[in-house]
């Protein structure tokens, strides 16, 4: 059975608005924020590891490439 | 005997074992944390000295409770890195250190923001207060020290030890209440005979306890898994394993 007649009396929680819902929503906010903050270094870390992969392949691209420029003899003309 | 246990060890199997684990703590945690608060927002009796401020129990004795809990794991994780020599183990104990600093936190405001209506005082230098904020510090502690190292085995060590040390704040917080004069009320739920508190105000507080172990267990999850990558980014699992998360986002 709810406890409060209105929603107005619900938020005021019997005088004590101000404390409850500071500790509430401080409590909500600190959880979401450390959720969050989880969430973003995660995606930071794949992409560190995606961005180092596809510099390892051009640099691995380039190497070929000016191995095949300097062996293979220039067939143009 | 513990030999299942060993594979686990290796970072990647650990992985592995947080993927499969991560979907089993979120939905049972939100679940629960909203059920649990609605319930003690809305429904539970209200206290007949304290009125609506009551309602503040909901959130305080979890974080509170669990603060100290997560600093034992915390501590057994250092224990085990040290006598086992798994670095895993301390990835784990750094991956809950920040949990429970948060924990610590919400408990410290929780408690200030229900002491100043019922106390008159947002803040009283008494020993259940002081304790726990002396656990605050020993998370930072913990943490900067952590950070400090370069060699992370190295730092895992020292924080390791720290976080040794401190277990001994523990009992120190749990008993403040019984060996010090204090203003803080002794335990109504975690003692061995009947928990005096009435049932329908302590079945929302049980869910909510709930719900917070399993969020805590869901975010240490969490850093657990960004911990592992930070520490082998340059092992071909982890190449694997970002080349095959592509693949997957491409289809």
């Amino acid at each position: 059975m709810m406890q409060f007649e209105s929603w107005a009396d619900f938020w005021a929680m019997g005088g004590y608005a101000f404390y409850v819902w500071l500790s509430f929503g401080v409590a909500l906010g600190a959880m979401a924020l450390i959720t969050i903050f989880s969430v973003i270094e995660h995606k930071r870390l794949i992409k560190q590891v995606v961005t180092e992969q596809q510099r390892k392949l051009r640099i691995q691209r380039a190497q070929q490439q000016a191995r095949n420029d300097t062996t293979e003899p220039d067939r143009s003309n | 005997m513990w030999k299942w246990l060993h594979p686990y060890a290796k970072p990647e199997r650990a992985y592995q074992l947080c993927n499969t684990l991560l979907p089993w703590f979120a939905l049972p945690a939100v679940v629960c944390l909203v059920v649990g608060t609605m319930w003690g927002l809305a429904y539970a009796p209200q206290d007949y000295q304290q009125g609506d401020s009551f309602r503040i129990i909901y959130i305080h004795v979890p974080s509170a409770m669990l603060s100290m809990s997560t600093y034992v794991a915390m501590a057994i994780a250092a224990l085990v890195g040290m006598v086992w020599q798994w670095r895993t183990a301390y990835m784990a104990m750094i991956a809950m250190a920040p949990v429970g600093a948060v924990m610590t936190f919400i408990a410290l405001l929780t408690g200030a923001a229900w002491g100043k209506p019922m106390w008159g005082a947002w803040w009283v230098w008494d020993a259940r207060l002081t304790s726990e904020l002396i656990l605050l510090f020993l998370y930072f502690g913990v943490i900067a020290l952590y950070s400090a190292f370069e060699d992370k085995q190295q730092a895992g060590k020292a924080a390791g030890v720290m976080a040794l040390v401190g277990v001994v704040n523990i009992p120190i917080i749990h008993y403040s209440v019984e060996w010090w004069n204090t203003l803080h009320q002794g335990s109504t739920i975690t003692k061995f005979d009947k928990p005096s508190i009435a049932t329908e105000m302590l079945w929302p507080l049980l869910l909510n306890i709930f719900g917070f172990a399993l969020f805590i267990a869901l975010v240490t999850t969490m850093r657990l898994k960004n911990e592992i990558i930070r520490r082998e980014m340059h092992r071909p699992w982890v190449q694997m394993l970002v080349k095959q998360k592509e693949t997957n986002d491409a289809v």
